[in-house]
């Protein structure tokens, strides 16, 4: 699958977001004052921005209010509805901490859920789609809430949860590669079933059917980049999970520590969504005799 | 709404027949062609004169070579676009109800000015029916022709897909599968009509109908009585000690 800008930041960014927002809800941490209003503005902006980052993917983004319609079928739907939802659940929370009022944290914890709930949508958006086999799996949500999860701890600069959830992801990782490597073959999809032809014999491809590219080959048989797939994988799962641990260990609790671990994660997490859309064969490929 | 109808009234669909597809692409441009002035936006194509053309169609022509175990490998043509599945995945994941299916004839459709082109759809056909629209930004797809198939201000004969109508070797064949009596059921109880790609649990309506098996000869070749030439007199000798050199 095509690995576009827009995506990534939205997945990302959004997951780090509703992560940070949950442990804030919660009560994890409770900011004060003009520290809450930037701590709560971080998390606001990380989940507002990525939402709005996944808008440079839309082909006609003025229509987007309708994508709120279909909540009864449409995990893309149900992903707008429980942020929305989310976002409205913390504000008082985020008010409270701000202006000091001393709110009682239930709804607080409400929200936390619905963050838990909202990025589980986000997952499902690719989870759902038989056609790519390596998404299909529950692998994939509990990669998404891991990431969300362990981000949070780790902006929030909780180095002890930081560093056991930051463990659990290095262990979510793996484990979505060695069940990813194995699903395109579970599916028990090939090039004689999409056509039909195998019980002649062996297919292979004659001629194609055009010979410029096109959509389908642009955004579902990306086969650009896997070349470094090993290389990638290592590098998230050092910098995604390791590289913040070892910060935590190694260095005294301060800003720069937080900001180094932040940086590190995200770079490791970029490189493994960048890796989740570039590893993942769609199926059409193998019509083209490609995957 | 994106929910899928329970059951149509009719199954339209195709039948196509690749036993008698010749890999002509009249269907392709026929169909570009008929789509390009009908219903929606017009098919866009980008830069068609470039180095890099691009365009969106909505029938594509593979070609395969399909190796037997034993025997010479066969060239099989495959037209493939929308099978209007029963269980299409592309309707349920649109996020705004843009992408529906039919209940009076089970067509699946987009409704463009609800597309907000997030190409969700497109990836979760398995098919790759579903091609973006790069001027308008909307989800483009075969509609079976709905303004064709229905249009009495066309002669009867031509109230049927373009690619149906233009197909000049009647590989394709236009129907109504809920009709067990209907020309494509019957052709695909005669035939043995099969689904792609099964396995992805869409049910599709159009059926494909399998290559017939081919003649096979007793022997491997007419002339195969005179290759079997023995060597007789100086040329006999000549074999007999070449061979044991």
């Amino acid at each position: 699958m095509h690995p576009a800008p827009s995506v990534i930041l939205f997945t990302v960014l959004s997951g780090l977001g509703f992560g940070f927002l949950a442990l804030l809800g919660w009560g994890v941490v409770i900011p004060q004052g003009v520290q809450a209003f930037l701590v709560w503005g971080i998390g606001y902006g990380l989940a507002v921005g990525g939402l709005s980052a996944s808008a440079f993917h839309l082909g006609n983004p003025q229509r987007a209010l309708l994508a709120f319609s279909q909540w009864r079928s449409s995990w893309l739907s149900r992903e707008a509805w429980a942020s929305v939802i989310t976002l409205i659940l913390l504000a008082p929370v985020a008010l409270s901490d701000w202006l000091g009022l001393g709110w009682p944290r239930g709804i607080g914890m409400a929200g936390a859920v619905m963050c838990g709930v909202t990025v589980l949508a986000t997952s499902m958006i690719y989870a759902q789609i038989k056609a790519v086999p390596r998404w299909h799996h529950w692998v994939t949500p509990l990669l998404f809430l891991s990431f969300a999860c362990s981000g949070g701890a780790i902006l929030a600069g909780e180095a002890r949860l930081a560093v056991l959830l930051s463990v659990g992801l290095a262990v979510v990782l793996w484990l979505g590669f060695f069940f990813g490597d194995r699903q395109f073959a579970a599916r028990g999809a090939s090039m004689e079933s999409a056509t039909g032809l195998g019980a002649i014999g062996r297919v292979a491809v004659f001629e194609l059917p055009h010979t410029g590219g096109n959509y389908l080959l642009r955004e579902m048989i990306f086969v650009v980049g896997r070349k470094h797939a090993m290389k990638l994988r290592m590098i998230a799962i050092l910098a995604a999970a390791f590289g913040p641990t070892a910060v935590f260990v190694l260095l005294p609790m301060h800003v720069v520590t937080v900001l180094l671990a932040v940086a590190l994660h995200l770079l490791g997490a970029f490189a493994a969504r960048w890796l989740f859309f570039a590893e993942a064969e769609h199926v059409v490929g193998l019509y083209y005799g490609k995957r | 709404m994106t929910m899928l109808p329970g059951a149509t009234e009719k199954r339209l669909g195709l039948v196509v027949d690749l036993d008698t597809c010749v890999g002509c692409q009249a269907c392709v441009t026929a169909c570009k062609g008929w789509n390009d002035q009908g219903y929606g936006v017009a098919l866009s194509d980008q830069n068609p004169y470039g180095a890099e053309p691009s365009g969106v169609f909505l029938y594509r022509v593979h070609s395969y070579a399909v190796q037997p175990v034993d025997g010479l490998a066969q060239t099989i043509n495959f037209p493939r676009s929308c099978l209007h599945c029963e269980d299409a995945p592309c309707v349920t994941v649109c996020p705004t109800g843009a992408s529906y299916k039919r209940v009076e004839d089970g067509i699946v459709l987009v409704n463009e000015s609800a597309c907000i082109g997030c190409g969700l759809c497109a990836w979760a056909c398995p098919y790759g029916a579903r091609e973006m629209d790069q001027d308008a930004g909307v989800m483009k797809k075969c509609t079976l022709c709905v303004d064709r198939i229905y249009n009495e201000n066309l002669p009867e004969e031509d109230r049927e897909p373009a690619c149906v109508r233009t197909c000049p070797t009647n590989a394709r064949h236009f129907g109504d599968f809920a009709d067990p009596d209907s020309k494509v059921s019957k052709l695909v109880a005669a035939r043995g009509g099969y689904d792609l790609m099964p396995e992805m649990g869409t049910r599709p309506t159009n059926k494909y109908l399998p290559p017939r098996v081919k003649d096979r000869r007793a022997e491997a070749s007419l002339l195969a009585p005179l290759l079997d030439i023995e060597a007789k007199g100086f040329a006999g000798w000549l074999d007999r000690v070449l061979g044991k050199i």
